[in-house]
């Protein structure tokens, strides 16, 4: 409903708007697009469209056939699914218990929610953390893409933030009834918080798919290389997959297997988008208001 | 409820304080295999090596340059965004948009920079069509000089929209009968938006310059690790990247950690700095003055 204030806007606006809008959809939807159809595009497509094709006219899954029977993506997916399924679970175990503790009064809650804080402000550098990895053997070790993202400052302040305001009176009649502090977060409190505990996860999740950095600079061993690298060396490096594949013949043109590569990347975000984008607007907001 | 402390407070120990700590080796000439026990102390030595060292230089002064740019070309869009969308009176238009707005805010910086490079690089569908129209292609992707304007490009398209949420967010909040009161008394719309919207809007737009500015030093680390190669690290080495180069690749671990530190001391100031100038201006900040309201 227009307010009765708001004055009906000329066409002039209208149309400014409307292309100012309209334009910056229109960009972050068409690359997403022609990447998919490129990648889904046979060869022929390809070649008659220069290179890029906006809509595959005979669409077909080769270049996924091909690209899965390398074994390099398959790997590949295994190792960023473990990361982030692994992480998201210990990463979720340790905020939900540190956020719930430090959000009702208890011995040491506020020294260590300074502490959580101060990692707000200031970064240890990339030298000393990767020292402090390898002094703990972990160089090579696909934990070290997992244990050092396990507690992030901001979903800890949206889930401390939703804890405070869960009643006292409610976490005290369980109290009475005998349950201890962890049953009380297990029964109680975190079934009141499904909503926002899922969102954090998401958050964290697509954190740990996305991480590009921690790869390189902690993994040396080629075969433990997760999406993301493989995405940077194959097709932004441009290093030929038809080469470490030694795949089936004949392959198809490297643009729809190098685009087949980016899909990957892409899709497990698009899976959970929605769901994300559902919730994320009231955790982000309750965290940046609030906290 | 103790015990349910000690995890988190572990991880914070092992994978931040620990290593907040390990930045001595900034003063060390640090050896991996005497330890960082066992390496030579050798006090600002490492400093003044940088402050000789000109590759240090350029990395600074990109990393400044780049900051300031992103700072007046990024900020102002998500706010003229949000306004927009907030002006929109179909709330089915206004789900639309931001669906496909926040979305790019999920995809890894590889992912960005590959679609920026399959769009605009050399190779890229818009060189492509430029060359089928018989026009020389752009290089987009690779001109040093221009890398300032790329970079914001690939931040506005991947952060503008998420970065908007937060003025939509703050535009419900301003009361609607101040609308209601300016048009009665014949205010238009741009008096509207300049003297209500934008002022109820200052706190938020504070708050956020500042998170910004503290962060100005680590402009997007990623974004330039990905494409120092293709530009060159005339344009595009920055303070994290010539820590990573210097210290990891190069194995000169005192110097590169001397200037990680070096720029976590000034983006610290910097934020603190920022924050107080917000506190003079009778502005909340981020951190309170406990008592001080």
């Amino acid at each position: 409903m227009r307010p009765i204030w708001k004055e009906r806007p000329s066409f002039g606006y209208q149309s400014v708007k409307a292309v100012v809008l309209g334009g910056f959809a229109l960009v972050i939807v068409v690359p997403i697009m022609v990447v998919i159809s490129t990648s889904l595009a046979s060869d022929q497509d390809i070649i008659d469209a220069g290179g890029y094709v906006l809509w595959p006219s005979h669409p077909t899954v080769k270049a996924y056939q091909t690209l899965f029977s390398g074994g390099l993506m398959g790997r590949a997916i295994l190792v960023s699914v473990f990361v982030t399924v692994v992480g998201t679970a210990i990463a979720l175990a340790v905020t939900i218990a540190l956020a719930y503790a430090t959000s009702r009064p208890v011995l040491f809650g506020r020294p260590v929610l300074l502490m959580v804080l101060f990692t707000l402000l200031f970064a240890p550098g990339i030298i000393p953390m990767f020292l402090v990895v390898k002094q703990l053997g972990l160089i090579d070790s696909l934990w070290s893409l997992i244990l050092p993202g396990a507690l992030g400052a901001f979903n800890f302040v949206v889930l401390r933030t939703f804890f405070m305001n869960v009643p006292a009176e409610l976490l005290e009649s369980a109290r009475i009834d005998g349950a201890s502090d962890i049953t009380i977060l297990r029964r109680v409190v975190m079934p009141l918080s499904k909503a926002v505990i899922a969102v954090v996860g998401l958050f964290y999740a697509v954190g740990f798919w996305n991480a590009f950095f921690n790869a390189l600079l902690y993994l040396n061993d080629t075969s433990k290389w997760p999406v993301q690298v493989i995405l940077r060396t194959y097709v932004l490096q441009g290093k030929s997959l038809s080469a470490d594949q030694l795949g089936v013949e004949p392959l198809p043109q490297p643009q729809s297997l190098q685009m087949a590569v980016v899909v990957v990347a892409l899709v497990p975000i698009a899976l959970v988008y929605p769901f994300l984008q559902r919730h994320f607007t009231k955790g982000v907001i309750t965290g940046a208001v609030k906290g | 409820m103790v015990l349910l402390m000690v995890p988190g407070v572990l991880f914070l120990l092992v994978f931040f304080y620990l290593p907040v700590l390990g930045n001595v080796v900034a003063f060390q000439d640090f050896q991996p295999y005497l330890g960082i026990m066992h390496s030579e102390w050798n006090g600002l030595q490492n400093f003044v090596s940088l402050y000789d060292n000109p590759d240090f230089w350029d990395a600074l002064r990109n990393t400044l340059l780049l900051a300031a740019v992103q700072l007046l070309l990024f900020f102002p869009v998500p706010l003229a965004l949000a306004l927009i969308v907030d002006s929109l009176v179909s709330n089915r238009l206004r789900r639309w948009f931001q669906t496909i707005a926040y979305l790019p805010h999920f995809l890894s910086w590889v992912l960005v920079v590959t679609l920026f490079q399959q769009s605009l690089g050399g190779a890229g569908f818009v060189n492509n069509l430029l060359r089928q129209a018989g026009l020389d292609p752009i290089p987009f992707m690779t001109n040093p000089d221009t890398f300032p304007l790329l970079v914001v490009a690939q931040l506005i398209w991947k952060d503008a929209g998420w970065a908007m949420i937060i003025f939509l967010a703050a535009l419900t909040t301003v009361d609607v009968s101040l609308y209601e009161a300016a048009a009665a008394d014949g205010a238009g719309r741009w008096r509207r938006l300049w003297h209500i919207t934008l002022p109820s809007l200052r706190t938020v737009i504070v708050l956020l310059l500042i998170l910004r500015i503290g962060d100005i030093l680590s402009v997007g680390f990623e974004q330039f690790i990905l494409q120092r190669d293709s530009v060159g690290p005339g344009a595009a080495e920055v303070l994290d990247t010539f820590t990573y180069y210097a210290g990891v690749v190069g194995g000169d671990w005192s110097s590169g950690a001397a200037a990680g530190l070096a720029k976590g001391v000034v983006g610290a100031l910097l934020l603190w700095g920022a924050n107080s100038l917000a506190h003079r201006l009778g502005e909340p900040g981020i951190f309170q003055r406990r008592g001080v309201s």
